[in-house]
């Protein structure tokens, strides 16, 4: 790392998180000035126009790649027009021990004066909340699925190959085409899409005007230097701000440069989930890259040195804080941009390349928990790549995750995308598919699969509560069958899964109508095409995907219920409902008897395997194919990020033992501790799951160090992902790391700061996680090495 | 030399092979075995050792018969074994059950998984269905089925079974041997087996029968013979301070390993002390409390002595 590197890195790191109310008063006065004099696309234009125009310009020291979302790095500005942060969010969000986020007196004056007088009511969080119906606002509210655009727009986004090709007056002028092109004798939607269409229009040049302004500043700062030698940064800063995002890049730093704006204009547009993220930057990078080099104007420790400023960018942009009951429990900066290294090209040959390998020794070097990295890992990506991949993931960050490059394409086809754009597609966020640069792939919250059996063990009554949720499906004795029950749970769910889903429609349409996000669209094929924004179906392939939580958990309570009821009738349902409601109390004979007698989901043992793949194929039957609002599908996924810990927090007792409040299993990954038979036999349960019929499913796997401790332990690592991969698994992700090591950091949190754990689809600082997600994942099994001589099972 | 093994190992029996080779006692299957052989594996640890070495890391692996193994950690003390216990005694105490016959009914009993079974009979299908488990993860290593024990030649006919077994499914075969076996049931395994890993206690002959129940010579005898007739050899050898790696042991083992064909590699395991809980878990006494592992320097020591006779060295699995 140069000295350079080092003192941006430094920077970054020691930066503290803070709210500016920057964004938040220029949107306001926006709004206040000119409310009712536009369409909604251009009223969106034209107030990130007039953000772009008027926010704080930072160039900070040392920089090469420049651009914040905020006056300064980590400085997060807020998105009131989407949701507006109480006076107690703001307070919880300064005063929490842990991903604070600091609060001045004067963001707290500003909000009670002016932001929260103007948004309350207006905010888009408040609309859909009144909008949806109170069926859905209970089961919100009593945990039995989450909702991603109550509080964030509509992301989970990344972008193709076309910045690198193209600036913004080259999609300015297709913008012109598409609108000279518009039948306005025929098309009785002209109006609203040259509306949109010429909001893209003014989005580009927003994002001109900001690049613009960096230059002036940088010219001005070179200007002011009297030494000539400290000229010469600004001034090729100033060079390069003029050349993009205006026109496409011609090497390597302005490739990046370009990007650089794209993303921060994407983030500051709206607030989308996941950030934004780069796709196949190594791919993308790597004919500036050759070009530099052939010509002399590149050496690989320059463009090192580039791509680590540009890794410094993303640390420096923690997530925008969320709102309400989760500001106290959201515990990450993380924004899940996720970098893809390696892949396929889109005539199918290995897309992996020096800059893959590049980008592996950058995250090795640079240790931040910003950018996520993962591996695109096909059956032509070489070893060689995947063994340094694994010198990485050795090191314990999480990083870089592992995908199967070639399932991530077949579950595209089976979505109906061609195959290049299928290839030219990856993943983001956690463990997401998707077609990047053409795809408006939504998540739109996590399922509780856990509660939705409780309920049809208490015939549609939520027993923390009381109140009755679902239909009635019987008490738990009237069940004559273990086929019986699963027809209830099957009830429940199809029930629980209509009530999200006509919320999701509700939102899904607000958005497109209330909150356009022309930027967004001028990146996405075939929004200019179509003259339809990226909320409103613009986007060549729309999917929405729900996030299933606690399919082990799931699978484990089934099996125990089938064993212990209906085939051993050692117990009648209903005494086992009983002894649930008491939460075990007085019963820990029963729950050691479920706790370790039971069959578990993990043990490549289908008495359990068999209901995890039942329960799931009904989730794909009830889900997968069913329409959403802009033409696209609903598909599954089987994700969790934290949400596995807020689930079970709201989540009685179980019959896999597990006790009321406690987390439920994450991903696909089996129930914390069940998996006792190494991972082979983890990963043929995991396996035995349709990956290709979901959008993503995420394992976690926790190694013990020695595993990877050498060649040969990292050698067949590889060959027991390669297997995995073989089965069709989508992806997995190893914490190399000693549960011993984690619990002397929570004994020690001071000493062990820097400590980065792979939590769901990312990585945080194991100090910053809450103290529940911290025992939940030292109590992940831990796989060790089998000795020479036989150790304890 | 071979006779020697047969007429002072004083153990001819196959304890109770039913049928040709249809099943025996295992004690363990161990997947993604990653030290027992090349690629990825699957071990299956058969049960009944000749040897009783005071370091034994599977010391429920030495009597032939199933025996209960108990987990005090997890033992909850709800009672529910000695409810059930027909020699009323199975209590959760591990170190005292002179009356205990391994019936099982408290391990069927215990609903915190506190107590095992070590050992049950399973016929060589069973035991193949299992190890076939993972037969893509072999494919994609260059794994296989490893053969370990207890000594697996101390069921030579289940072992042959097993081996024939393997070899009509395509699987790799690997058998972890100490080698105090008669000779004709080694002999009767060679063209079944793919790699021998073949244990080294030591060389001096008094120090190997007072640690190890047995002496040596039996032992370096088959090596010599195997080597003749195999090809795919790796020694492995626990390093034990002051018990075997003395610089004339450790010459003698390496001149034999060196001299004898077919030797690929010779494995070099740092003693370490994993049998303590398990022979506590058995309720017996551990005779080497006080012996402390090997430091990394010594076990360098030890492997520069190998290597100066030519041999390929590694420290570990």
């Amino acid at each position: 790392m140069t000295e350079r590197t080092a003192r941006l890195r430094r920077a970054s790191l020691e930066a503290a998180p803070a709210i500016s109310p920057e964004r938040a008063v220029l949107v306001t006065d926006f709004y206040q000035a000119n409310e009712g004099r536009y369409s909604a696309p251009v009223m969106r234009a034209r107030s990130f126009l007039h953000l772009c125009e008027h926010k704080t310009i930072y160039l900070g020291e040392d920089e090469l790649i420049v651009g914040e979302r905020g006056p300064r790095p980590k400085a997060v500005p807020t998105y009131p027009e989407l949701t507006c942060h109480s006076l107690d969010d703001l307070r919880i969000l300064h005063s929490r021990p842990k991903t604070r986020y600091a609060v001045s007196d004067e963001c707290v004056k500003v909000y009670q004066e002016r932001i929260i007088p103007y948004w309350r009511g207006r905010s888009l969080r408040d609309r859909i909340f009144e909008a949806v119906s109170a069926e859905w606002r209970a089961a919100y509210d009593a945990g039995l699925f989450t909702e991603f655009m109550e509080q964030r727009a509509p992301g989970h986004t990344v972008l193709d190959d076309k910045i690198y090709r193209k600036g913004m007056e080259d999609f300015q002028r297709e913008i012109a085409e598409a609108v000279a092109a518009l039948d306005w004798l025929g098309d009785p939607e002209a109006w609203a899409k040259r509306e949109q269409l010429q909001a893209m229009a003014i989005a580009c040049d927003a994002a001109l005007v900001f690049a613009r302004r960096h230059a002036d500043l940088a010219r001005a700062r070179a200007a002011a230097e009297s030494d000539p030698r400290r000229r010469a940064d600004p001034e090729k800063i100033a060079d390069v701000c003029t050349r993009v995002p205006a026109r496409a890049p011609r090497d390597f730093h302005e490739a990046l440069q370009s990007y650089w704006f794209c993303h921060l204009a994407v983030i500051t547009e709206l607030n989308g989930w996941d950030s934004f993220s780069p796709g196949h930057l190594d791919q993308h990078l790597l004919p500036f890259y050759r070009r530099g080099l052939a010509e002399g104007t590149l050496t690989p420790e320059s463009a090192r040195e580039l791509l680590e400023a540009f890794f410094v960018k993303f640390n420096n942009h923690p997530a925008p804080p969320k709102v309400g009951v989760t500001a106290a429990e959201s515990g990450t900066y993380t924004d899940f941009a996720n970098i893809n290294l390696g892949g396929l090209l889109t005539d199918g040959a290995d897309g992996s390349n020096e800059i893959s390998h590049l980008v592996l020794d950058i995250v090795d070097e640079m240790h931040l928990v910003q950018p996520s990295t993962n591996l695109q890992l096909s059956r032509k990506t070489p070893d060689a790549l995947l063994t340094h991949a694994l010198r990485v993931i050795r090191k314990g960050y999480g990083f870089p995750s592992l995908f199967n490059a070639d399932a991530v394409v077949e579950e595209q086809l089976r979505q109906g995308k061609s195959l290049e754009d299928a290839r030219a597609g990856g993943c983001s966020g956690c463990v997401e598919t998707g077609a990047f640069g053409k795809e408006a792939y939504i998540l739109t919250g996590y399922f509780n699969l856990v509660k939705v059996l409780e309920l049809a063990l208490h015939d549609g009554v939520d027993p923390r509560t009381g109140r009755p949720l679902g239909p009635r499906t019987g008490p738990a004795d009237s069940f004559a069958s273990f086929d019986d029950l699963f027809a209830a749970f099957r009830a429940q769910l199809h029930h629980f899964l209509d009530v999200k889903m006509r919320g999701n429609q509700t939102i899904e349409q607000m958005y497109a109508r209330l909150m356009p996000a022309p930027f967004l669209s001028v990146l996405t094929d075939d929004c200019i095409r179509k003259g339809k924004d990226y909320n409103a179906g613009g986007a060549r392939y729309n999917n929405s995907y729900i996030q299933f939580v606690g399919i082990g958990s799931l699978a484990d309570c089934l099996a125990a219920v089938r064993q212990t009821v209906f085939d051993e009738k050692a117990l009648r349902l209903g005494d086992l409902v009983k002894a649930l409601d008491a939460d075990f109390e007085g019963q820990e004979v029963l729950r050691q008897r479920f706790v370790h007698r039971a069959s578990k989901y993990g043990n490549d043992d289908d008495r359990a395997d068999a209901l995890a793949v039942r329960a799931f194929e009904a989730l794909v039957e009830e889900v997968d194919g069913r329409p959403n609002t802009k033409g696209g599908h609903y598909r599954v996924e089987m994700l969790p990020t934290t949400s596995h810990v807020y689930f079970g927090s709201v989540t009685g007792a179980m019959p896999d033992g597990r006790r009321a409040g406690a987390p439920l299993s994450e991903g696909i990954s089996p129930v914390q501790g069940a998996d006792r038979h190494g991972p082979t036999a983890v990963f043929k349960s995991a396996a035995k799951l349709d990956h290709l019929k979901t959008g993503g499913a995420l394992l976690n796997m926790k190694f013990t160090p020695a595993l990877l401790a050498d060649e040969d332990g990292m050698e067949k690592v590889a060959r027991l992902v390669r297997t995995y991969f073989r089965m069709d698994g989508h992806h997995v992700q190893f914490n190399v790391v000693r549960a011993e090591t984690l619990r002397k950091a929570q004994a020690e949190p001071e000493a062990h700061r820097d400590l980065i754990v792979r939590v769901a689809g990312y990585s945080d600082y194991f100090c910053d996680l809450a103290r529940e997600l911290q025992d939940e994942i030292i109590s992940r099994t831990e796989h060790a090495a089998f000795q020479p001589a036989g150790d304890a099972p | 030399m071979a006779e020697t093994a047969r007429n002072s190992s004083g153990t001819t029996a196959s304890p109770s092979d039913a049928g040709p080779g249809g099943s025996g006692i295992v004690f363990d299957i161990q997947r993604y075995a990653v030290h027992d052989g090349p690629g990825i594996r699957t071990t299956v640890f058969l049960k009944g050792c000749p040897l009783d070495c005071w370091w034994c890391h599977n010391p429920e692996s030495q009597s032939a018969q199933p025996q209960i193994v108990v987990m005090e950690g997890r033992c909850v003390r709800c009672g529910e074994c000695v409810k059930v216990c027909p020699q009323g005694e199975a209590g959760a105490a591990a170190a005292d059950r002179p009356r205990c016959t391994a019936c099982g009914a408290c391990v069927a009993a215990c609903p915190a998984g506190a107590r095992r079974m070590a050992g049950a009979r399973m016929t060589v299908e069973e035991v193949l269905a299992e190890v076939l488990k993972d037969r893509l993860f072999y494919e994609e290593s260059g794994g296989g089925a490893t053969f370990s024990g207890g000594e697996p030649l101390f069921q030579p006919q289940f072992l042959h079974g097993l081996l024939q077994a393997c070899r009509s499914a395509g699987l790799p075969t690997a058998v972890d041997t100490c080698g105090f076996a008669p000779w004709d049931d080694l002999r009767a395994v060679v063209p079944l087996t793919d790699l021998f890993l073949y244990d080294l206690k030591g060389a001096d002959e008094q120090s190997h029968a007072h640690h190890t129940g047995v002496p040596s010579g039996p032992i370096l005898d088959n090596l010599r013979a195997l080597g003749a007739v195999h090809d795919n050899i790796w020694i492995r050898i626990p390093v034990l301070p002051g018990i075997n790696d003395d610089d004339a042991q450790v010459d003698a083992m390496a001149r034999l390993a060196a001299s004898a064909g077919g030797v690929r590699r010779v494995n070099l395991l740092p003693y370490h002390k994993t049998g303590v809980h398990k022979f506590r878990q058995l309720g017996r006494a551990y005779r080497l409390e006080r012996l402390a592992p090997p430091s990394p320097e010594r076990m360098e020591d030890v492997a520069a002595r190998f290597r100066a006779f030519g041999l390929r060295v590694r420290v570990g699995g």
